[in-house]
């Protein structure tokens, strides 16, 4: 590994054959491998054509409606009593939440590539929710597989799906849970091979998904960037975001990796607490592997087969993480923490009283991290924090958990 | 001469089809796993793949999936598996066999302690579903530095301008996954896997191997003599998933093994 030289730039990765450092590649049955190459292939060309981003730029503005706001959070901010806290509010989206910027950029080159039907997989629905929706916009088939055992949780989702038009197909296999729906999308891929293309849902996978996956959400680090130097003059002091399989951080990040200033922290899901065998904290709890087409960090045991994940929010609730964090975090370029399941909860709440916007779980994270490090921080520190996600999702889960019956 | 060569050639020159057997390590316990081992080539397994099982086989359908679940139940690991090819070459020097499973409990274990030991254990190939051509370095260089063929897999879309890719570094055996699709899955059609076959037996050496979807006498019968062997997966493992536990009678899966290799007379 390459732990112990600096290199001169952290924006540049992957290499040519995908890989971030030792992570990332192409871990792919044979049967896809071609597939892969064209996929690859067909997205060089689509990133240097100044049509393709037109067409999503245009659907950014007017469909999901970009730019997000950046809100200056005052009331947090006062309550913290230190940091000058912003929120990048993604969670104003289309669908609500930051998914829908990777499935517009994906829809549209799946249709250049002439596919005529789009798979995904999701955890709590809302990468499924947004699938589903671009494929009703583009009227393309769309099958989307969800674990069973998410089936059962997220039957509000469920049914948004099925409004939208897509199937799902409820996956009983290994665990029931999201990496068992990732396994199955990958099952009906190598099937479909010809005309199917696998709307992979954060940037994860094999190359060239989390490089095209990053790229489509960085929207939201370039506009920040854009949006702070017109309120500050300057660049944030911290970004913060949740991570799952990570990709509303690396939108955030990847357009700050160079700038040696600024400080970036990625939450992951702690659950019961890293130490006990019930989180979702792939890095700080977990350890190198191969799967889902890509060498990063996995919670498993010692022989190789892969753990399940715990998470109280289902969105970060999958035993694995993009291969760009897992770079990083060995480069020790982005600090990677952990947050309880009942710290979110209780973020979740604040959040809500303080600011009149109820987070989705999965800031809530972000936000737990926010409210035990601004309290220390002087007050011309300036902290970016994702609101990748509304919490309307999540309404049922929480009144559950806090003993209240809707 | 490796077993593998020795294998086909003495295959070849009978005018034999290999009958190339897949069981799960650990499936349905350690013991009977190890009792349909040893009982598999006098019954007429010519060539032994043995999966190493793991949580997530993503390129495996529902009968493979669930053995490998069965075999992590009973307490299967990857030291047991090899430690399952040692015992078995203590009664059998001669029949090639091949592990076939995924990467990462390789990755686990260290690949070059797995490489070490699977070599001195007497295994002879290795198939590593998700290591395509492209990031099988990280196995290869240790298994050319142990003398483990590595079996590489085509399939119906490693087109011609792949497949010289897919031959480079190729050894043992070549393994065609006639359809597009997990285990288990469709049958595939004898006549529209010629022209294949003919293309990669034009452009390599390697004996060829059909995998994917042959699950009975008649199917066995019907691919004899199109390739230089073919593989019976799925329906071997659905006679084992009916031994329950140590079981000792294995006769069904021995009766089943034979019938294929009659088959292919």
């Amino acid at each position: 590994m390459s732990n112990d030289i600096i290199p001169n730039t952290y924006s540049q990765q992957p290499d040519e054959r995908g890989h971030f450092g030792p992570y990332g590649g192409r871990y792919v049955a044979e049967t896809l491998m071609p597939l892969i190459l064209s996929v690859e292939q067909a997205w060089n060309e689509a990133k240097n054509d100044l049509k393709f981003w037109a067409e999503f730029h245009e659907l950014a503005k007017h469909y999901i409606g970009r730019p997000s706001p950046l809100y200056f959070a005052k009331k947090t901010t006062e309550h913290f009593g230190g940091a000058k806290i912003y929120f990048k509010r993604d969670e104003l989206n289309h669908t609500g939440a930051h998914k829908i910027n990777h499935c517009i950029g994906q829809v549209l080159l799946a249709k250049r590539m002439g596919k005529t039907r789009i798979i995904a997989e999701t955890g709590a629905g809302q990468h499924g929710v947004a699938t589903a929706t671009v494929c009703a916009l583009f009227d393309i088939p769309c099958t989307v597989f969800m674990g069973a055992k998410d089936v059962e949780r997220q039957a509000p989702n469920v049914f948004r799906m099925k409004l939208l038009g897509a199937d799902v197909v409820p996956v009983s296999s290994g665990s029931a849970s999201l990496k068992d729906a990732m396994n199955e999308a990958m099952r009906d891929w190598v099937t479909n091979v010809h005309n199917t293309y696998y709307l992979i849902g954060t940037v994860a996978g094999p190359h060239p998904f989390p490089a095209m996956v990053r790229e489509f959400q960085s929207v939201i680090g370039k506009e920040l960037r854009e949006q702070m130097e017109e309120r500050e003059g300057r660049l944030p002091d911290t970004l913060i975001a949740a991570i799952g399989g990570g990709s509303n951080a690396m939108g955030l990040f990847h357009p700050f990796l160079d700038e040696p200033d600024v400080n970036m922290i990625g939450v992951e899901a702690g659950g019961m607490g890293v130490d006990t065998d019930k989180h979702a904290a792939s890095l700080t709890g977990g350890t190198p592997g191969i799967l889902h087409g890509m060498q990063s960090y996995f919670l498993q045991d010692e022989d190789g087969q892969i753990q399940e994940a715990h998470s109280i929010s289902a969105g970060l609730d999958y035993p694995g993480i993009g291969p760009e964090h897992a770079w990083l975090f060995d480069q020790k370029r982005v600090n990677y923490v952990s947050v309880t399941d009942q710290e979110a909860l209780d973020a979740f709440q604040l959040c809500s009283k303080l600011e009149g916007i109820i987070p989705a779980l999965e800031p809530s994270h972000a936000f737990a991290h926010v409210a035990k490090i601004a309290g220390d921080l002087p007050k011309d520190h300036i902290i970016v924090m994702n609101l990748c996600g509304r919490g309307d999702k999540d309404i049922f889960t929480v009144a559950k958990k806090l003993g209240v019956e809707i | 001469m490796n077993r593998i060569e020795q294998k086909f050639l003495k295959l070849s020159d009978k005018g034999r089809t290999a009958l190339v057997t897949f069981i799960m390590a650990g499936d349905p316990s350690l013991k009977t796993s190890a009792e349909v081992l040893k009982a598999l080539p006098e019954n007429g397994a010519d060539i032994i793949e043995i999966g190493m099982p793991f949580t997530d086989p993503a390129a495996d359908g529902v009968t493979i999936q669930k053995a490998g679940l069965r075999a992590l139940e009973a307490g299967a690991t990857l030291r047991h598996t090899l430690d399952m090819v040692k015992n078995f070459r203590e009664d059998d020097s001669e029949t090639p066999i091949i592990l076939m499973g995924y990467a990462n409990p390789l990755f686990a274990y260290g690949m070059a302690d797995f490489a070490k030991t699977a070599s001195e254990y007497g295994v002879d190939g290795l198939i590593i579903v998700d290591l395509p051509p492209e990031e099988d370095c990280i196995l290869r260089e240790h298994t050319q530095q142990y003398g483990l063929d590595i079996i590489r897999l085509i399939t119906p879309t490693t087109d011609e301008e792949r497949l010289p890719k897919v031959l480079d570094g190729a050894g043992g055996f070549l393994y065609y996954v006639s359809i597009t699709g997990v285990t288990g899955a469709a049958k595939p059609d004898p006549e529209a896997l010629k022209p294949h076959i003919q293309a990669i037996k034009s452009k390599s050496k390697l004996p060829v191997v059909i995998g994917f979807g042959i699950k009975t006498p008649e199917d066995a019968k019907n691919m004899a003599g199109l390739a230089d062997g073919i593989v019976v997966g799925s329906s071997i493992v659905e006679k084992i998933a009916l031994l329950q536990g140590d079981k000792k009678d294995i006769s069904d899966v021995s009766d089943f093994v034979k019938s294929l290799s009659t088959a292919l007379k």
